[in-house]
């Protein structure tokens, strides 16, 4: 299922503004990459450019390749609405359905692709990807309960749960937990080391420990100016880039003397 | 700064009141008042007026059969155009709505928005002009048809009215006339439905219109019921379009394209008040006063349609 993303030379820009430019990397399965760097460098708008929903925004448009599994995801037959069932997202705020059960919240993508699937596989299916995102104790005498009224922690487990019901290739997560106290955090942490068995997961964080913590890789995102364009300036495994950077800049921005 | 206490700490008793938030609580809740005290005097009023009616004997009352027997039909026929209307201008108006919303380029958007609600600002006795002079011909040969084909659905069973001023044309002026008021209402709250929603949707793999689907109509679901109330109060209560476009002949009826026709509250006091003295005005109020119990209860309707799924409003 985990799929690996190859991307080469893609620049993306918001109608004449260049805001992220010439990234190539590759993006290895069954791992966990981090994106890190200071605000406005680009890293939100490069995971966003790798399920193409930066296009939400108007004028927003890429040039370059990403590759999935020998798939340009920006072949002009690509539909943006097929890449993104392929590639889940889990956003910086909890955002579930608030009008839905926290069961239909879970239902809601597998209802989308497969409109007749029985009740009972779907009972099985809703069960399973709560159970993957350890949220089923928690919530299994309330499942047709609003998943609004969880609280930040569960809500966010349950769009990971919404995000894997899917069955997506690759899991983009943009900081998950920036909105989570610190026992909430540890908890989506733990869940992140159990899903990448099965999935991509690039998770992008302010939070420089949690990168340390959970991934094998590590992007380094920084812009030299207001205005500029943001770029990868490092890539390297984890350990590399905590320990011993190639970069001064990367050095600089982990020891904490800017960003 | 350790030592003193902050205005809203309850141990301190009495809290500190700035002057401002005085006046501006004091003339808020005297707003909130006027408005009860407004209701009350006119619910007062109309039942004060209403009561001479509801005493005389049914033979002083228009028509000799008792005031029951008088406002029946009017209450009939004021629901049923209000009823016509707000079907088919509610799936119409939510349809703008998302359009200009979701659909349209910004600058077409925009203009569209104008355009309804200068629809709004037109006195409604051009609609009814309109309704008798432009829509009312045009209809006749869609009724004919009607008849012809769906004669044995009883809303249709016809004789077509020559004229084509039926109640099915006078539901479709008020149609008109609530449309923008909807519409708009509508599309504030489509437009108010977070991003974080929306996205949420796309990034499950949805199309736009399953993006609507998911996020957005569920969300402003109470938002165009309430903007249905608003267009329903307004269809309950129009006068001169009704009074206009309507033949009006006979009771109850459904058959909707005929020229039998029961007349509106609000029509009715409008044509019979000039020609009105003594218990007749009284029998015109008791009308008005049923119709300001329908209105009531369909609101309250729709207050508990909206709060039945409150848990689930996206309020929390």
């Amino acid at each position: 299922m985990a799929k690996r993303i190859d991307v080469s030379d893609l620049n993306i820009y918001y109608g004449n503004f260049l805001a992220v430019e010439n990234v190539t990397v590759s993006i290895e399965p069954r791992s966990i990459t981090a994106l890190i760097g200071p605000s406005g460098c680009g890293k939100s708008t490069f995971l966003r450019s790798l399920n193409r929903m930066h296009e939400v925004i108007p004028g927003a448009r890429v040039e370059g390749k990403v590759v999935m599994d020998g798939q340009d995801l920006y072949a002009p037959d690509v539909d943006p609405v097929d890449v993104r069932q392929h590639i889940g997202m889990v956003f910086q705020r909890p955002n579930p359905f608030p009008t839905m059960s926290i069961y239909d919240n879970v239902a809601a993508g597998i209802r989308l692709n497969n409109k007749k699937m029985k009740r009972a596989d779907l009972d099985t299916l809703v069960e399973r990807s709560l159970r993957g995102a350890n949220l089923w104790n928690e919530v299994k005498d309330r499942l047709d309960r609003p998943g609004a009224g969880l609280s930040g922690g569960q809500q966010q487990r349950l769009c990971i749960a919404r995000a894997i019901a899917i069955e997506p290739d690759v899991l983009l997560m943009d900081e998950p937990c920036s909105a989570l106290d610190p026992i909430s955090t540890l908890a989506i942490e733990d869940l992140m080391t159990e899903l990448k068995e099965r999935f991509t997961i690039v998770i992008v964080t302010h939070n420089m420990q949690q990168a340390a913590r959970v991934s094998e890789q590590t992007g380094f995102f920084n812009l030299s100016g207001v205005g500029q364009p943001g770029r990868l300036i490092e890539f390297n495994s984890t350990e590399k880039i905590f320990s011993n950077p190639d970069e001064k800049a990367t050095e600089d921005y982990i020891s904490g003397r800017f960003g | 700064m350790t030592a003193t206490r902050t205005p809203s700490d309850p141990a301190a008793g009495r809290t500190v009141r700035r002057r401002g938030d005085r006046v501006f609580a004091g003339s808020a809740k005297g707003a909130g008042i006027l408005i009860l005290v407004i209701l009350a005097g006119v619910a007062a009023f109309l039942v004060a007026e209403a009561l001479p009616a509801v005493t005389a004997p049914g033979e002083d009352i228009p028509g000799g059969e008792g005031l029951g027997a008088y406002i029946g039909p009017l209450l009939f026929g004021t629901l049923l155009a209000a009823v016509i209307a707000l079907l088919v201008a509610t799936p119409l108006a939510v349809a703008i709505a998302l359009f200009i919303a979701y659909y349209a380029p910004r600058r077409l958007a925009q203009g569209l928005g104008y355009v309804v609600d200068l629809l709004a600002a037109i006195p409604s006795i051009v609609y009814g002009f309109w309704g008798i002079y432009w829509l009312a011909p045009r209809l006749v040969p869609f009724y004919e048809w009607l008849e012809r084909n769906l004669g044995f659905v009883p809303f249709f069973a016809g004789p077509t009215s020559a004229t084509g001023r039926t109640m099915l044309t006078a539901g479709l002026v008020l149609a008109v006339m609530i449309l923008p008021i909807i519409s708009a209402i509508s599309r504030e709250v489509f437009l108010q439905v977070p991003a974080l929603h929306r996205e949420a949707a796309l990034a499950l793999g949805a199309t736009r219109w399953e993006m609507i689907r998911m996020a957005v109509l569920p969300y402003g679901r109470s938002g165009v019921i309430g903007g249905a109330m608003l267009g329903l109060g307004r269809a309950l209560g129009e006068t001169m379009a009704i009074a206009l476009v309507l033949s009006v002949s006979g009771g109850i009826t459904v058959n909707l394209i005929s020229s039998g026709n029961p007349s509106t509250i609000a029509a009715n006091v409008a044509l019979e008040f000039p020609e009105s003295s003594g218990v007749d005005v009284n029998t015109l109020i008791a009308s008005g006063l049923a119709l300001f119990v329908i209105t009531f209860a369909v609101n309250m309707l729709a207050r508990w349609i909206v709060n039945r799924r409150a848990d689930f409003s996206g309020a929390n």
